[in-house]
């Protein structure tokens, strides 16, 4: 910790040098060399030193080594920063950044770093960058010294205060400042302010440094004052977490949705217990990863909209192979549960094993396109984008089917032949005709839902497996033939399992909802929403 | 996991891997060797490469004209992930196909599944990975890494160099998990961690929805505290576990991850640029530079014909096996099962890290702990190592097999000897 201390005083020393507009060369070539031998201890020192020459152009060479971008060529030694460039490496020279061409890793050698290391040199580019033109990077600068709450960090955040001009990032700069503070020996009045301005921020950070503080403070007034801002921010954290615990439960939900709402179709409409619904799912996620493959290779560019184009094909190709499944198996089944259901569970293996055989057995890569990468902070709730377009997805599917079902010919024609088939087929609908769509429709939204799945979970042959027992839960809770009992379903599943987790554990956790549907289902044995009348044969 | 059983793909498929070279000297009918691993259902994932790697191993070492003057030949079955099956396949090989030695297994279950067939009818079984401990039998031998090879050195290493003092033990639910969280816990007290700092989470096979208990953990480690989540997280759930640590922002320099069921082949699947600086602690990673790897790793690129493919620690531990039991079959002169095990003992040799790896009379064998940072890349940067530690059986943590040791030299012959009271036989088996 001493020489954090020292590194820090030496930065902030190096940034009022930075204002001053001289940067003054030390013998920067030798110092960039340390950082590339020895022990991880040595270049904890190396780094210390590079920072402390107060060179300007120090930052990227340590920029580029905690993102294991330095390389040493093994040929001459010289020092370089390698970026990505397809196969290959952009070369530049670490000092000078002139271009150096490209190589493969074969003829250079990676300086390696550590977490440990990595933490101090983020914190020796923090104290650098307070000082930066881009106010993004003064902000992140201003984070990462909250979060690293360092005495020594406290001269560079007052030069940096004293300069700033936006509001917001003077109010990061100020926080940072309080958490140096509190891990200073300033007097007690200042301690005090400082726990105020932590407690107002009253987030998960914050309350790190509350407990902290509490737990090391020798005076008792700001011990106390620690404790009780402590308790503060946990109340209002308690808060927010029972909200997140909704947007966690409507976000497991919407998945539950996706994946119960094709089978809803073939099991909730026509009655067919379909095992195989899962492969459906999985068959759906590697048209995804097939479709991306092709972008990768052909056609870079359009890797941001390769999911818009996996979404019709995997509809295509699920719900093609849903057809031929009908045709083929299940329609010499109809009347006879019991035989479509082993029918179908050998089918799944078929195809698990088909899948296996054709991609293998390892997982798959799906890559998430940019606008589904990344999260934002809603108060106090992390929203991952990708969630989010995941719960507004299955809405949307869940809406369309709505319409296809109410609004098209072939809707009416569907709930015409689940609800009196004779009638139907007396007038003039070809009930087998419509059979065949009905499940190659079902089985298409499974591979939509293939498609969104293949973001969050694995893309492996079992990726179905996972789905059917929750699927079939979700869609007897909601009320068998009925979509909105299997909306209401998805959502109030995912929301129950959330709020159990916390208190009994994944595992208990699911064992609960079980034995509550069980139950529940031995009160109303046809689900939340019975449908009423004569229904499905 | 039933279903492999209605599905295994071809009962045998017995491959008669007669390289060309050196055939000349080879006489006498083939040696069988058995490859019990599953080829489809749930643990195919991981275990089909396991095939891969020892049907290379009898090609390259046929072409070197086989052992004792005869050839080998590989007899794989597929036991389809299936517990039962695991012991039903071992009876075939051992019966039927009256195999010399079986190399296979992977999960803790199946292993205990084909145990008392291996005892009962004397065969020699090679399991190649990192398990709980707690056993030792006459029969097994164990080439993966026992809990003091793996999660106490990758405690030990985050306690000292990142200062780790709260502790989220994360696992599957299941026995391998539990048992090691068990010994950890007990470590962790004895070094006078309090319990408040130590949480212990259970999710059931292949989790999906990782997001509360990511949460969790968050919450968990905002308490001013260094913290470090030691993960037992087996199989398919580690994919959206560690997706999930990136979708929150959990960096590794926050709460570092350090896993031991996590290899370059489980990271094959996820983009692994979130998650740099997470740990992974195992006895083998494919980018340790040594002539011995780089050479494994190129036959193993030419004889998958995929110059990506990724190499893994339970390979590693095949390859020592593989090779101990040629050379204990040299020693013996014979592939008789009694004078081979007999043999084995002692054998030392080279492993995979530029160093030599014995066997030792517990059944056990010498292996360097490696901690590894995930890269980039998919691999993994070795931060830290030790020299050679011999697997410990019987966990010196936990109070019931602390007393106990194994011993399978002559006259001792004991897989649970207990030093208080003299007497062979205690707890376990």
């Amino acid at each position: 910790m001493l020489f954090l201390r020292q590194l820090a005083f030496l930065l902030s020393t190096l940034a009022s040098v930075l204002i001053a507009g001289t940067a003054f060369a030390a013998d920067l070539p030798a110092l960039v060399g340390g950082l590339t031998a020895g022990s991880f201890g040595d270049r904890e020192t190396a780094v210390g030193a590079l920072a402390a020459s107060g060179d300007a152009r120090a930052a990227p060479v340590l920029e580029a080594l905690a993102a294991g971008q330095l390389y040493v060529r093994k040929s001459d030694n010289a020092v370089l920063i390698g970026k990505p460039d397809g196969n290959q490496l952009a070369l530049t020279e670490a000092i000078t950044g002139k271009p150096a061409g490209s190589g493969s890793e074969a003829g250079l050698d990676r300086v390696r770093v550590n977490n440990r290391l990595r933490g101090i040199i983020e914190a020796a580019v923090g104290s650098l960058t307070l000082m930066s033109p881009d106010p993004r990077v003064r902000r992140g600068a201003a984070e990462a010294l909250f979060k690293r709450r360092d005495a020594s960090s406290l001269g560079a955040l007052d030069t940096a205060l004293a300069a700033e001009k936006d509001p917001r990032i003077k109010r990061s700069m100020s926080e940072a400042r309080a958490a140096s503070v509190l891990a200073s020996d300033a007097p007690t009045a200042q301690k005090l302010e400082a726990i105020a301005l932590v407690r107002a921020r009253a987030d998960r950070d914050s309350l790190g440094v509350l407990v902290a503080t509490a737990a090391s403070a020798t005076d008792p007034e700001v011990k106390a004052a620690a404790t009780a801002a402590a308790g503060a921010v946990r109340q209002t954290l308690a808060a927010w977490e029972a909200a997140q615990n909704v947007w966690y439960g409507i976000s497991l939900g919407s998945v539950l949705l996706l994946a119960a709402i094709g089978l809803a179709i073939t099991f909730g409409t026509m009655g067919v217990i379909n095992m195989a619904h899962g492969e459906m799912v999985m068959l759906g996620a590697y048209t995804t990863f097939v479709v991306q493959e092709l972008i990768r290779t052909s056609a870079p560019h359009l890797f941001d909209v390769s999911l818009l184009i996996a979404l019709p094909l995997a509809f295509v190709v699920a719900g093609g192979i849903g057809i031929l499944i009908e045709r083929g198996i299940i329609r010499f089944l109809y009347g006879r549960p019991l035989d479509t259901l082993l029918a179908t569970w050998g089918l799944s293996l078929v195809l698990q094993q088909a899948v296996r055989s054709i991609f293998g057995s390892s997982n798959r890569e799906v890559g998430a396109p940019s606008w589904m990468s990344g999260a934002f902070q809603l108060g106090q709730i992390n929203v991952t984008y990708g969630r989010l377009w995941i719960v507004v997805f299955s809405l949307m599917v869940f809406v369309a089917l709505i319409v296809v079902l109410r609004k098209t010919p072939l809707g009416l024609y569907m709930r015409a032949v689940t609800q009196n088939r004779p009638m139907a087929s007396a007038m003039g609908i070809r009930t087998p005709r419509v059979d065949a769509l009905t499940f190659g429709l079902g089985s298409g939204i499974a591979g939509l839902a293939g498609v969104a799945l293949s973001q969050i979970d694995n893309v492996s042959p079992n990726l179905g497996q996972g789905y059917i027992i929750d699927s079939f839960m979700v869609v007897v809770f909601g009320g068998v033939g009925n979509l909105f009992g299997t909306l209401i379903g998805a959502l109030t599943l995912g929301v129950v399992n959330k709020f159990l987790e916390p208190y009994a554990g994944a595992v208990l956790g699911k064992i609960l909802v079980l034995v509550f549907i069980i139950l529940f289902i031995q009160r109303r044995p046809r689900g939340l929403f019975a449908l009423k009348g004569r229904s499905v044969e | 996991m039933k279903l492999g059983s209605i599905m295994r793909t071809g009962l045998v498929a017995a491959g008669l891997l007669a390289g060309a070279a050196g055939s000349a000297f080879a006489q006498g009918a083939p040696i069988k060797v058995g490859i019990l691993h599953s080829l489809s259902g749930t643990m195919a994932i991981s275990e089909t490469t396991l095939k891969d790697v020892m049907l290379m191993l009898i090609e390259e070492q046929n072409k070197k004209g086989g052992v004792l003057g005869r050839k080998l030949e590989a007899v794989v079955v597929d036991p389809a992930s299936n517990w039962p099956l695991f012991a039903e396949k071992a009876r075939e090989l051992l019966q039927k196909d009256k195999v010399a030695a079986v190399f296979g297994c992977w999960t803790s279950v199946s292993r205990k599944s084909v145990l008392p067939v291996f005892e009962e009818l004397n065969g020699i079984l090679f399991y190649p990975v990192q398990y709980e401990g707690e056993e030792s039998s006459r029969n097994v031998f164990y080439t993966g890494a026992a809990p003091n090879q793996q999660a106490i050195p990758a405690v030990d290493y985050l306690m000292a160099n990142e200062k780790v003092q709260r502790w989220v033990l994360a696992g599957t639910d299941y026995v391998y998990p539990r048992t090691t969280n068990k010994i950890l816990e007990a470590y962790l007290k004895q070094k006078g961690v309090k319990q408040e700092d130590i949480l212990i989470n259970y999710t059931p096979f292949g989790h999906s929805d990782w997001q509360s208990i990511v949460a969790d953990i968050k919450k968990f480690g905002s308490a001013g505290k260094k913290t470090a989540v030691v993960s037992t997280i087996n199989g398919d759930a580690n994919v959206p576990f560690y997706k999930e640590l990136g979708n929150q922002g959990i960096k590794a320099k926050d709460i570092p991850v350090v896993a031991f069921s996590v290899g370059e082949e489980e990271l094959a699947g996820i983009d692994t640029k979130p998650l740099v600086g997470h740990l992974a602690a195992w006895n083998y990673f494919q980018s340790v530079k040594d002539p011995a790897n780089e050479a494994f790793i190129k036959t193993w690129q030419a004889f998958t014909k995929n110059p990506k493919r990724v190499t893994n620690d339970p390979m590693e531990a095949h390859v020592i096996g593989f090779n101990m039991w040629i050379e204990a079959v040299k020693k013996a002169g014979t592939t008789d099962a009694d004078a081979v095990i007999d043999a084995m003992i002692g054998i030392a040799v080279p492993n995979l890290t530029g160093g030599i790896s014995a066997m030792m009379p517990n059944h056990h064998i010498t292996k360097p702990v490696l901690i590894g940072e995930i890269q980039g890349n998919g691999q993994f940067d070795v931060v830290s190592s030790t020299p050679l530690v011999i697997g410990d059986e019987w966990s010196d943590y936990l109070p019931d097999s602390k007393d106990l040791i194994a011993d399978w030299r002559k006259p001792m012959s004991c897989g649970n000897f207990n030093v208080v009271t003299g007497k062979c036989g205690g707890k376990g088996k």
